[in-house]
């Protein structure tokens, strides 16, 4: 007998494999002590991945919190961590931005530069190209403000990178679906 | 209504509201309040264990044999961090309980203050949920709240932790019948669309099987009642999981015995060939479906459970139903019932055919002595001789626990108590304590390992001190028997610290705790020691000198698939050469 085409366990096709794919979920919780390390502790527990984790709450008379993960897995990996994630009790929700929707993901980052002469104007001509703010300056040295996608901000750092790169500091993906529905 | 009280009187009295009558645990400083308030009322029993890990498992003991909640109380730090290894095994095997743990005062937590642990982040991912009261405001919603959530969808354990200056304080009580939690619905119903579609599967079937689990008897009495009329009605066969023993009766001809590591030859062969596999409530655990990649290929399966995530978890099935078993077994009944297309008798025949060529094998069979008693033939001579009476069995964890799933047969659920997930030895003798402070007048019998009975024997103490009639029959190998075992598979016989060289002699310690100690070592007395032990009114520990070489056959070695069984050679003294059998891809896995 063969080994079936699809692998027949989230759990025994190891992460990193070729099929593995990038998700975004979006869970809604009750922002109550502990929710965080309740879904933190799922993922290192079972051994899925973040890339990226992002929590604040977004409706205070409800104390609703939304925490957007960014994980990575096979598409079985990826239906587990959600099927595991829902059965947490204090879990409202879970949505595969992925999968359901197109969805706009934005990160915010801060990027620090150290520079003197061509450097530094070659940094601000940059940050002016990916219409990145100018938040706190000194005579050798620039932060920049910037937002947008994830990918934007990877290229931006990169570019900063020759001219003087000393710190980043990134937020995690914030997401949210296209439309006029909520998710 | 609301009630002004303090939060320890609140404690008392939402248990009481809840039904809760008996409650396991162990006093401590940072519990003292409540246990001021049960000192202050007669209602709820309490039966004080010796170790919290027992009051764990009595509760486990408690809640499986009744259906009900366990209900457990300990203190802060060690009596928190004992309860640990209890709770994990009830998350493993779905059993409710609800754990209230004491905690420092809230102004002291996290100074690491005398008996000071961070309870709700060590049992975090021991529970199904957890709750540090942090106002005296929500305990009594939090009380109510822990047992619908213990109770609900997939059951499991709920830590409510309490710390002191919370039960010393004032605030109203309220209680109001059939609360929810705010957003945790689990899905009860299953979709009819898809029951309707699992229907018509079942009607096209040519080689099916129904394969169950503990879920059947987590859902209910009901649920073991329709699940007996859809076998019926289907003709189909049945097989279960070890922790579905009972919810189909095993006298029954459409029964195959156990699945699974050790499970029967024609139920292991069954779920291999079968182009059907209809699950009820199991979870394709790795002791049901060995090598993963060779596991029942040529079949469609269907899966109902009540917890989305076990589905395609470990094996991707074809058609998932999320819901209580009794539900959708409920509509699948009717469906089937009022559905023109029936499956094939004549393919019917023919797959009962093949079973019964396996089943020819017998494969629970053993070479029998008359001068040394063979484990498997003591465990086939209690059941004979307990079979017309009122029975719960529960077990350790080993060789002790297959021989008892193999030869001990049960017609009804809730019977038979065992950890399965967790597989944890010293869970049988508390948990035969709380089975029989829940059935005072039954017979509770714990069939044990000599290397487990004494990971939890200070629970006899337990059990004197309320004189619960419970017998421990031990099947001293002196062997971790089953460490023995894989040790002569994959170790080359090195038996490296899996003998015990010291054993207590258990009849003096039965006296020593106020029981009664039989020992037999001749097959001739096994009987009359058996009906001795049956007919004492109190507590018995039954050391019960088996054969110290014995493998538990049949099995599936790791790595192997279900048509890969090792079966007891019946023709030769020297038994079967496992030495060789497991490659070592098999040797990395557990």
């Amino acid at each position: 007998m063969n080994a079936p085409a699809t692998p027949p366990s989230p759990y025994s096709s190891a992460i990193g494999k070729s099929n593995a794919e990038s998700h975004t979920l979006s869970v809604l919780v009750d922002n109550e002590p502990g929710v965080l390390a309740r879904v933190v502790g799922l993922f290192s527990g079972r051994g899925f991945n973040i890339e990226s984790l992002t929590v604040a709450e977004v409706t205070h008379e409800t104390h609703l919190s939304r925490i957007t993960i960014a994980t990575s897995g096979t598409p079985e990996v990826v239906e587990q961590v959600r099927h595991q994630l829902e059965r947490l009790v204090p879990v409202h929700s879970v949505t595969d931005l992925t999968l359901t929707v197109r969805a706009i993901e934005r990160e915010l980052a801060m990027v620090k530069v150290r520079g003197k002469g061509e450097n530094r104007v070659e940094a601000l001509r940059l940050a002016e190209a990916f219409r990145a703010k100018v938040i706190d300056a000194t005579i050798e040295s620039f932060i920049f403000e910037l937002t947008g996608a994830p990918r934007k901000i990877d290229d931006f750092v990169e570019l900063m990178r020759p001219v003087g790169l000393v710190e980043v500091s990134r937020t995690g993906i914030a997401a949210i679906s296209r439309g006029p529905e909520p998710i | 209504m609301s009630k002004q009280m303090t939060g320890a009187e609140m404690v008392v009295e939402a248990l009481k509201d809840q039904g809760v009558d008996v409650l396991f645990g162990y006093p401590g400083g940072a519990v003292l309040p409540i246990y001021d308030a049960i000192f202050h009322q007669n209602k709820l029993r309490h039966v004080l264990v010796r170790h919290e890990q027992g009051a764990a498992h009595a509760a486990e003991g408690y809640a499986r044999s009744t259906g009900k909640v366990g209900v457990l109380l300990v203190t802060s730090g060690p009596g928190a961090t004992n309860a640990v290894t209890g709770l994990t095994d009830a998350l493993l095997d779905s059993i409710p309980l609800v754990c209230i743990t004491g905690q420092v005062p809230t102004h002291l937590i996290g100074s690491d203050a005398f008996q000071e642990c961070d309870t709700i982040g060590i049992t975090r991912s021991c529970t199904k949920h957890n709750y540090l009261v942090r106002r005296i405001e929500d305990l009594p919603r939090i009380l109510h709240e822990a047992f619908y959530v213990a109770t609900s969808g997939r059951p499991g354990p709920v830590v409510i932790d309490i710390p002191k200056d919370i039960q010393f304080a004032t605030g109203a009580y309220t209680f109001q019948k059939n609360i929810q939690h705010k957003t945790y619905r689990p899905q009860v119903k299953g979709d009819l669309g898809r029951i309707k579609q699992a229907v018509e599967m079942m009607a096209k079937a040519r080689k099916p099987v129904f394969y169950t689990g503990g879920g059947v008897i987590n859902s209910g009495p009901t649920a073991s009642t329709l699940l007996r009329e859809i076998v019926r009605l289907t003709g189909f066969p049945i097989t279960s999981t070890l922790m579905g023993l009972g919810a189909y009766p095993a006298s029954d001809k459409q029964w195959l015995g156990m699945l699974g590591m050790h499970g029967s030859f024609e139920a292991n062969n069954a779920m291999h060939d079968c182009d059907l596999m209809i699950c009820v409530g199991a979870r394709f655990d790795d002791r049901i479906t060995g090598r993963l990649d060779a596991f029942s290929p040529h079949s469609k399966k269907i899966h109902i459970d009540i917890d989305a995530s076990s589905i395609n978890k470990n094996v991707k099935v074809d058609l998932g139903i999320v819901g209580d078993c009794a539900h959708v077994l409920e509509d699948m009944v009717r469906l089937w019932r009022t559905s023109a297309a029936k499956a094939d008798p004549a393919a019917l025949v023919k797959w009962w055919g093949h079973i019964d060529h396996w089943r020819a094998r017998n494969s629970f069979a053993f070479r029998n002595s008359n001068k040394i008693i063979k484990p498997q033939h003591a465990v086939r001579r209690l059941y004979e001789l307990t079979r017309d009476r009122d029975v719960y069995i529960t077990t350790e964890v080993g060789q002790h626990q297959m021989w008892a799933a193999q030869h001990f047969h049960f017609d009804e659920p809730n019977r038979w108590m065992t950890s399965g997930g967790l597989g944890t030895m010293g869970y049988g003798l508390p948990a035969a304590i709380g089975a029989q402070m829940a059935h005072p007048n039954s017979l509770v019998i714990d069939i044990a390992g000599e290397a487990s009975i004494l990971m939890n024997m200070q629970e006899m103490s337990t059990a004197a001190q309320y004189r619960l009639p419970v017998k421990i029959f031990i099947l001293n190998n002196q062997y971790m028997g089953m460490v023995r075992q894989w040790q002569e598979l994959l170790h080359g016989g090195r038996y490296s610290e899996s003998y015990t060289e010291s054993l207590p002699d258990f009849v003096k310690l039965a006296q020593a705790y106020g029981a009664h100690g039989i020992r037999c070592s001749d097959p001739a007395d096994l009987d009359a020691a058996i009906k001795e032990m049956i007919d004492t009114p109190q507590a018995v520990i039954f050391d019960c000198l088996v054969d110290q070489k014995e493998n538990c056959f049949p099995m599936i070695p790791s790595g192997k698939a279900h048509n890969e069984m090792l079966l007891a050679d019946l023709g030769d003294d020297a038994g079967i050469e496992i030495g060789s059998v497991i490659d070592e891809k098999g040797k990395m896995l557990v």
